[in-house]
């Protein structure tokens, strides 16, 4: 886990950040002008405020980062922004074909929880000066991971929309709270990983060229494997079940580096939806929907997974363009289905390119986790990563017929506060944390053990 | 734990790869595929997006898309929807395009059709959007409307022929429906029409004059008898003297073959062939066909068209001889009975032969192929034979017995001052609890003819005689000459 310090002097590159953010502010309003201008031929008088609010939100984000993370990774941020904008773009244009107009659409809604999200942000670079600090709250973290997983199924606050209770409401406003689960989470796995790595790695015995761990280390395993079954069973939530364990399960083997976890986590998991396929009709009715979406009775049923694969067919290599296609005839065009939607209007070609920033972005999460110095950063950094890479692959794995249809969100793209929100916390993480990958090592001042404060600043990792 | 980073990121990129191939085998590899789906919306959509081309007759749109402002973006209407409905079909969301000119000339009218390539691609250069070809019918509205007027409230069909070059005047079948609101995109409402017309017991879909359940042809088809007894030498002329006995002994069965009126047809059990038609006399038919036998009365009706597979665009259903006929069975088809079957055209197409020195045309109904901006793509056709039925000496003979019909026979209601009209009644009977279809063929004028129809109404005849062509059939087939030569 030890990394070697650069000779070079570092940069911070912020101004590389800066253009990259005016390309992708670019990128999106050229796309929010093509989609009025192919539905109604006309340059949308929004155009203004919608390229006033970016520039505002983005520069926000960015003149901060220059102030108190001056070193966190340039590119995450024009991603982002470029994600969250063409989502919106997408959002705005399914409002147009419904009819959803000005205060009333979606877009607007996405834009206010956009302003939310980077608040947030802002908030969490601000307070948040050393992501070490979140591992005080490791135990809190599981605590507040459990509580908000377990939240849709209190009587009278969850709610159930298509079959899975994912969902609670407050008044007028509904939120899942399993995308802030996911968060916790993994704050909780890198604090507890971090402090039994050692146990988890060595103990054990050997049989057939792996090294098995003791029965008493398996517990940790057994417990968030048994949650995401629990999950799984009162929420009828196969995605986000699959996306916890998938996590843990990485962090585990990152954290240990035994292939065995992988082993064992891949067994009990497959045994877990032998159980679910064996007990409930809603998963044999995915699995079947999966292996025959174009039958009679399987479109009649749901049309939506053949739905969406008429649609990126309609696209094609180059799309029907943005705003000339129909991506509102699949269901959940705006949510689960929005990879679709995307894929239909701008063809492989566009599908491949949000494909690619995701890629980058994952490379990017990657790199600050190789780079950083501490055992903490780089579990929460490749945790925090792994799951935006997993969530996307079961996602648009279901939406590609790669795997069977899992409800979740994509993330920065997807209509949804709750999605947003999270997404845009992971990524203020990742900025923080690489902020400390990239920050040059400060050069330790003579006698620094009689100054208490330059020590709690130049500590690295505390056990 | 590097190591393991490293190792991780490279399974995440083979998600990332798995995620990319998925992508590109959907909307490159099947995507054309999946366009092709028939449950595939976006493809009848497509349809939809785009202008398809008018019908016309006489230069008015009977099909024309209107452009709409819902994400449909062209309505199918149908101006004078009732009239033409056989022969447009309809176009409609949620059940296609099933019938009529819709399906049969859909190439055309969607201008997917390979002679429109050439406009396709100046199109796309010129970056006008490609619209359908217009179709341009050879009917003529004034003969549909009479036809269908004087058809009225029946059951039944109309065509009228030019005899001259096959070009189809009229086509009319009873029950009409309504095929706008099958387009409507209201879909509702679309689809409760469609389940009232499709369930209904008569059938209004059906278009009578070309398809459905075929016909027995009854008396009319003694023409085709006489036809092959003429050319075959059994009679020389229209005075030549035939058996005409109250009743017809048939070999091989104890049932005889009687006449409707169970008298002789002539002193002394004989009678001329003219008489024979004028009367419509069974025995003497009969007997033509016991001497002709089942070849011979086969090979006949096959010259006038029947076994051919036609399309007009839409296909017409072939009609049909018995493929055995023993000595009764060929006597019972000679009257047009047993297992002879045919459509309204088909007899239509024998008087237009008749009347046209023999020669069968092909019947057709477009005249033209247009663009959107009417020029003309293709047409008028040329008039195709389908073939010499008989010869101009048995034409003349066949022509000159069938106005004798009209003038002093069964066909008196034909009749139009001043106009020599030929024509032949029949009575087909289908169905013993039921009564029998009531036909009238016939052509004017005849000298020169204009025009040739054939009438069948269903179930208006009366069991055992001819009344039904005479009263009912031949009223309408007079309407319908009137109105094409304009007295």
């Amino acid at each position: 886990m030890t990394t070697t310090v650069e000779p070079v002097t570092p940069r911070t590159r912020r101004g590389v950040e800066l253009v990259l953010l005016i390309v992708a502010i670019a990128v999106v309003l050229l796309a929010w002008v093509t989609v009025d201008l192919n539905r109604n031929g006309t340059v949308p008088a929004e155009i203004i405020p919608v390229a006033g609010g970016l520039v505002v939100l983005a520069g926000v984000v960015h003149v901060v980062l220059r102030w108190k993370a001056p070193y966190a990774d340039p590119v995450l941020l024009p991603i982002t922004t470029a994600l969250n904008g063409l989502g919106l773009v997408m959002i705005h244009r399914l409002d147009l074909a419904a009819g959803r107009l000005g205060a009333d659409g979606n877009a607007n809604q996405q834009i206010i929880w956009t302003a939310l999200a980077v608040a947030l942000t802002v908030a969490a670079i601000w307070t948040l000066r050393d992501h070490r600090l979140l591992r005080r709250y490791t135990f809190i973290s599981l605590a507040v991971g459990f509580i908000l997983l377990t939240l849709p199924l209190v009587p009278g606050l969850g709610r159930e929309v298509n079959g899975s209770r994912i969902w609670i409401a407050v008044g007028p406003f509904s939120f899942q709270p399993g995308e802030f689960a996911k968060i916790a989470l993994a704050v909780f796995f890198a604090g507890y990983l971090v402090q039994t790595r050692d146990v988890l790695s060595l103990a054990g015995k050997r049989v057939l060229g792996f090294t098995f761990p003791r029965g008493r280390d398996l517990g940790p395993i057994l417990v968030a494997w048994v949650l995401a079954l629990l999950i799984l069973v009162f929420e009828k939530d196969l995605g986000s079940a699959l996306l916890f364990f998938g996590l843990f399960v990485a962090m585990l083997y990152v954290a240990t580096e035994r292939v065995s976890w992988i082993a064992i986590g891949l067994l009990l998991f497959g045994a877990a939806v032998a159980f679910a396929l064996s007990a409930f009709a809603h998963f044999q009715k995915r699995v079947d929907l999966w292996l025959d979406p174009f039958s009679t009775e399987n479109l009649e049923r749901s049309n939506q997974l053949a739905n969406g694969l008429w649609g990126m067919a309609a696209g094609g290599l180059t799309g029907t363009g943005l705003g000339a296609g129909r991506p509102w005839l699949t269901p959940f065009a705006e949510s689960d289905y929005i990879f679709a939607s995307l894929a239909e209007e701008l063809g492989l070609i566009g599908a491949v390119g949000i494909l690619m920033l995701y890629l980058l972005f994952v490379e990017r999460g990657v790199r600050t986790a190789l780079g950083v110095r501490d055992g903490f950063g780089k579990l929460l950094a490749i945790g925090l990563t792994f799951s935006v890479a997993f969530q996307l692959f079961i996602v648009i794995g279901g939406v590609t017929r790669l795997i069977p249809l899992t409800g979740l969100t994509t993330p920065f793209l997807s209509l949804g506060g709750s999605s947003l929100l999270a997404n845009w916390i992971i990524m203020s993480l990742l900025l923080r944390i690489s902020d400390q990958a990239r920050r040059p090592v400060p050069a330790l001042p003579i006698g620094v053990g009689a100054d208490p404060a330059t020590a709690e600043a130049t500590q690295v990792v505390r056990l | 734990m590097n190591t393991a980073i490293r190792r991780l990121s490279v399974l995440i990129a083979a998600l990332f790869g798995a995620l990319l191939v998925a992508s590109t085998v959907i909307q490159f590899v099947q995507a054309g595929s999946m366009r092709g789906m028939a449950a595939n919306k976006r493809t009848l959509l497509d349809n939809y997006a785009q202008e398809r081309g008018s019908i016309l007759v006489a230069g008015q749109p009977i099909a024309k898309s209107v452009e709409v402002d819902d994400q449909y973006r062209w309505l199918r209407t149908y101006p004078d929807g009732r009239l033409y409905s056989q022969i447009t079909g309809f176009y409609a969301y949620s059940v296609g395009n099933p019938f009529g000119l819709e399906d049969a000339a859909d190439d055309l009218l969607s201008g997917k059709a390979d002679r429109l390539f050439v406009r396709r691609v100046t199109d796309l250069l010129t970056g006008r959007e490609t619209a359908g070809a217009t179709i341009e019918l050879t009917i003529d509205p004034k003969v549909q409307q009479a036809a269908s007027d004087a058809l009225g409230k029946n059951r039944g069909a109309v065509v009228a022929l030019d005899p001259r070059t096959g070009a189809i005047l009229a086509m009319v079948s009873h029950p009409q429906y309504d095929p706008n609101p099958l387009s409507s995109h209201d879909l509702d409402k679309a689809a409760s029409a469609w389940k009232k017309l499709s369930t209904d017991r008569s059938k209004p879909f059906t278009n009578r004059a070309i398809s459905g359940d075929l016909y027995p042809p009854g008396s009319t088809f003694k023409v085709v008898t006489a036809a092959a007894a003429l050319e075959q030498g059994i009679v020389d002329d229209e005075s030549s003297m035939v058996p005409g006995p109250a009743a017809l002994d048939l070999p091989l069965t104890d049932q005889p073959l009687p006449n409707e009126t169970r008298q002789p047809c002539g002193p002394d059990d004989r009678t001329t062939l003219l008489h024979a038609l004028e009367i419509s006399c069974n025995t003497a038919f009969g007997s033509l066909g016991l001497e002709l036998g089942g070849e011979q009365l086969r090979a006949q009706a096959a010259k006038f068209g029947f076994g051919d597979s036609i399309q007009i665009p839409m296909r017409v259903s072939p009609s049909t001889m018995p493929a055995e006929m023993n000595q009764p069975q060929a006597a019972q088809s000679a009257i047009g009975q047993y297992e002879v079957r045919t459509t309204p055209l088909q007899m239509a197409m024998i008087a237009a032969g008749i009347a046209n020195q023999g020669r069968v045309m092909t019947p057709y109904l477009i005249q033209s192929v247009r663009t959107a901006d009417l020029d003309v793509i293709d047409g008028p056709p040329d008039p195709k034979e389908l073939s010499q039925a008989v010869s101009t000496r048995t034409a003349d003979i066949l022509k000159r017995m069938m106005v004798s019909v009209v003038d002093n026979g069964s066909g008196r209601r034909a009749q139009i001052p001043g106009v020599a009209v030929g024509g032949k009644t029949g009575t087909a009977q289908h169905d013993l609890e039921k009564s029998p279809h009531a036909w009238f063929i016939s052509f004017a004028p005849a000298d020169d003819a204009r025009v040739a129809v054939a009438v069948i109404v269903e179930e208006s005849g009366v069991s055992g005689n001819e009344v039904g062509g005479a009263a009912v059939a031949a009223p309408i087939a007079k309407a319908v000459m009137e109105a094409v030569i304009g007295r």
